[in-house]
């Protein structure tokens, strides 16, 4: 079984080998490509649900590294892959959640427009994923995280022909980049403070150095947590997500299930010792912006009416979730929810695609009434909402209890009660979303049908895990002989100093409940009647937050504002300077360059090494117009030379020597 | 044993080939002298192979071969020659000047 442990690194490279084979021969297969992407992922799947079982039962911790580079004595870098608790666990999550979205997207993308090119990226965007949450160390986590972002790009703005999703990857990639400086920073600060890149050394210095660290730890934890803000699109970063709906839909189920959004909660997760020990000083200020995350943008779902883009508010209020957990010492309740989320959360977005895939509209006003015709992606899609809005026994409940577990046990309780707010948000605006797609009378055009095999297959495949996973990690529960997610996920080098509740809270898992109950309650009693329109039924309004909210807290416009007002006059600055400084450098040198090329050309080049060669070529040329007289074509004299020669040799041997 | 006759012999044979080689237009008479040549070179060989200590026939493997040898080159040679006669109804070097400046 060690074979699999060995060899684990071989699921960082299947996705790019199939990145590289599908833009080679893709376009000629049946499915343009997509079998081989399907392929690669089912390989990797047998290699990460071997980990994980191993994981379970015995526990797996395993690195493999190889020298790249070497800075002077010490700084090292590496690539390489990391086995533990965490790594197998997104593994299994990115493989798995991975392949059923690829095996939809078969389905999705059938005779669309350049289909071997989407599989491509979408290859290079699971196995940047899997080199990220591979890494050994910051260098090659870094590497994976800019993959992703290029991945992303290439994939919000798949359909190019329209100008707007083309803007739409700009700013996601941009946005990314604002979090990226602080990423590159804090590994720098961290990596050459320590002398090392390597995660496991980095956590072993946070926790035994860590007066020596000092400052440092907190500067350098302050950027990291800067650079997981813009990937796990924490406010104010979150501009990009609901704009990165532009792509196709498999691409969002991905992006916010497995892939991308969660890597900045990996990353918090990954070098979670340093948060704990050294940079104290920081989780108050991430749990803060958690906080706000999870709530604030979670508003903003009421009032989106691209069914696509209410999933994405949600995911950027669960990534809050996360960020709140993880940065108030919830290790495991953090990355259990980001677990149980990327299943349901694939699975709503899977849901979303079969339905526009019948409705051929994003907008929630050209829906209605769709249970009746589309009832397998109805249940699921159902399944996938009761669990996104924590309703006992799906597996959000399990894991958005566990948040507010720790968050009470730590003593951050007003976040708590704020958590507890936006469950019943997360509630209400479910509500309002299924009630307007699948209750109610169809509203849109023609007559929708429910989606194909291969799209109703991965549903399901997603629905189960999505009610049972919870189990996985009830708190006081030890299944026999595999323990639980809290166990699985402790096997690292450092031991993590997890704030794992040892039994239920019957009170708080009551308010927690209750508060998303009441949510679908209200949300029922609002949008569940039918009325002759839509809009009707969406008539319901806050005075004063609504209109705020759909100006999405105008953080849209300060950014971009923002960007407008600062770099409209730098650019001008910078063309200036371009123009007038470096164009005149570089022509003052380049004038210099012709003037002595001038000299040496016809000073050096013309008469001295010419006239050796033309010399030469006339000493060659002469000599053979006196020489090629020899050549008589005359065989005899030829023969007579050389008897005459023979003969000279003789006399020479017989009589002089 | 006296081997001057033999070496005579041959010495005549290679100086009369020779002369045809250089004199001769007609290229199967310059064929036919260096078959002359060769033949001479083969009496040479089994004189001397006679004049050896202890004989092993080796002059005389020696002069198989040389014939073998000969034989396949005058093959050759007369078809090249019927070649160069069919194209240029000729068989006088004089007449066959192309290799020239």
């Amino acid at each position: 079984m060690s074979f699999f442990v060995d060899t684990a690194g071989i699921m960082l490279v299947t996705p790019l080998m199939a990145f590289l084979a599908i833009l080679a021969v893709g376009k000629r297969m049946k499915h343009k490509g997509g079998e081989i992407a399907v392929a690669a992922l089912a390989v990797n799947l047998v290699w990460a649900t071997v980990l994980f079982v191993m994981n379970m039962t015995e526990g797996v911790l395993d690195q493999t590294t190889f020298e790249i580079a070497r800075i002077g004595s010490g700084l090292v870098f590496e690539l390489g892959w990391v086995v533990d608790g965490l790594s197998i666990m997104m593994f299994f999550l990115v493989n798995l959640v991975g392949l059923l979205v690829f095996i939809y997207a078969l389905g999705y993308m059938h005779g669309d427009v350049r289909v071997p090119w989407f599989f491509a990226a979408f290859s290079l965007f699971a196995g940047s994923m899997l080199i990220l949450v591979g890494a050994p160390n910051l260098v090659q986590l870094i590497i994976g995280w800019e993959g992703v972002g290029l991945a992303s790009y290439f994939l919000i703005g798949f359909y190019w022909d329209d100008l707007d999703n083309v803007k739409a990857g700009n700013k996601a990639f941009l946005t990314n980049k604002v979090g990226d400086v602080g990423l590159v920073l804090g590994a720098i600060i961290l990596g050459v403070t320590i002398g090392t890149f390597d995660f496991a050394s980095l956590a072993e210095a946070a926790t035994e150095h860590a007066e020596a660290l000092g400052a440092v730890a907190v500067v350098g934890g302050l950027l990291l947590f800067f650079g997981a803000m813009g990937k796990s699109a924490q406010f104010p970063l979150h501009i990009w997500l609901p704009d990165a709906m532009a792509g196709p839909t498999p691409v969002s189920a991905l992006m916010h299930a497995a892939t991308m959004v969660t890597a900045g909660i990996y990353l918090m997760a990954r070098v979670f010792p340093l948060f704990e020990n050294l940079a104290e000083e920081v989780r108050p200020l991430m749990v803060a912006i958690g906080a706000i995350t999870l709530f604030a943008i979670g508003l903003l779902a009421l009032v989106a009416n691209d069914i696509k883009k209410v999933l994405a508010y949600s995911t950027v209020s669960q990534l809050g979730y996360m960020m709140t957990a993880v940065a108030a010492g919830g290790y495991t309740a953090g990355l259990f929810h980001l677990f149980t989320h990327a299943f349901f959360k694939a699975l709503l977005f899977l849901g979303a695609g079969a339905v526009i895939h019948a409705v051929h509209s994003n907008d929630l006003s050209d829906m209605g009434g769709l249970r009746k015709h589309m009832p397998t992606t109805y249940w699921t899609f159902l399944v996938g909402s009761l669990a996104l809005a924590g309703i006992f026994p799906f597996s959000g409940f399990w894991s958005k209890d566990e948040i507010l577990a720790t968050l009470g046990t730590e003593g951050y309780t007003a976040v708590m009660w704020i958590a507890i707010a936006g469950a019943f948000v997360t509630a209400f605006y479910m509500t309002r979303c299924v009630a307007l797609t699948f209750f109610g009378t169809f509203k849109g055009h023609g007559t929708p049908h429910e989606a194909p095999r291969l799209m109703t297959g991965p549903l399901i495949g997603l629905a189960i895990p999505s009610i049972l996973i919870g189990a996985a990690n009830i708190p006081g529960v030890d299944w026999p002989g595999i323990g639980n997610f809290t166990d699985w996920l402790g096997v690292r080098v450092v031991a993590m100093g997890d704030h794992h509740a040892e039994g239920i809270d019957y009170a708080l898992a009551g308010i927690g409940l209750g508060a998303a109950l009441a949510g679908i309650a209200i949300g029922w009693l609002i949008y569940g009647k039918d009325r002759s329109t839509q809009e009707e039924r969406d008539r319901f309004e806050v005075p004063g937050l609504f209109p705020l909210l759909r100006r999405k807290y105008y953080v849209d416009d300060v950014a971009l504002g923002l960007v407008g007002a600062t770099s409209g006059p730098v650019a001008r600055f910078v063309d200036w300077t371009n123009t007038y400084i470096l164009d005149g450098i570089v022509n003052a040198v380049g004038g210099a360059t012709k003037f002595l090329g001038g000299i040496v050309y016809n000073g050096v080049d013309q008469i001295v090494v010419d006239g050796i060669f033309n010399g030469l070529s006339a000493a060659a040329d002469g000599a053979g117009s006196v020489l090629r007289r020899l050549q008589t074509g005359r065989v005899q004299q030829y023969a007579s030379g050389f008897v005459g020669g023979v003969l000279i040799l003789v006399v020479l041997f017989v009589f002089v020597i | 044993m006296i081997v001057h006759q033999f070496l005579i012999l041959a010495a005549a044979l290679f100086a009369m080939g020779v002369y045809g080689l250089l004199v001769r237009r007609n290229i199967v008479l310059i064929l036919l002298s260096v078959e002359l040549m060769l033949n001479a070179v083969n009496i040479n060989l089994i004189a001397f192979e006679s004049m050896l200590a202890t004989p092993q026939a080796i002059g005389q493997v020696f002069a198989i071969f040389v014939i073998t040898v000969a034989a396949a080159e005058v093959g050759i040679g007369l078809a090249i020659v019927l070649m160069i006669f069919r194209n240029r109804r000729s068989a006088n070097v004089d007449d066959l000047n192309l290799m020239r400046w």
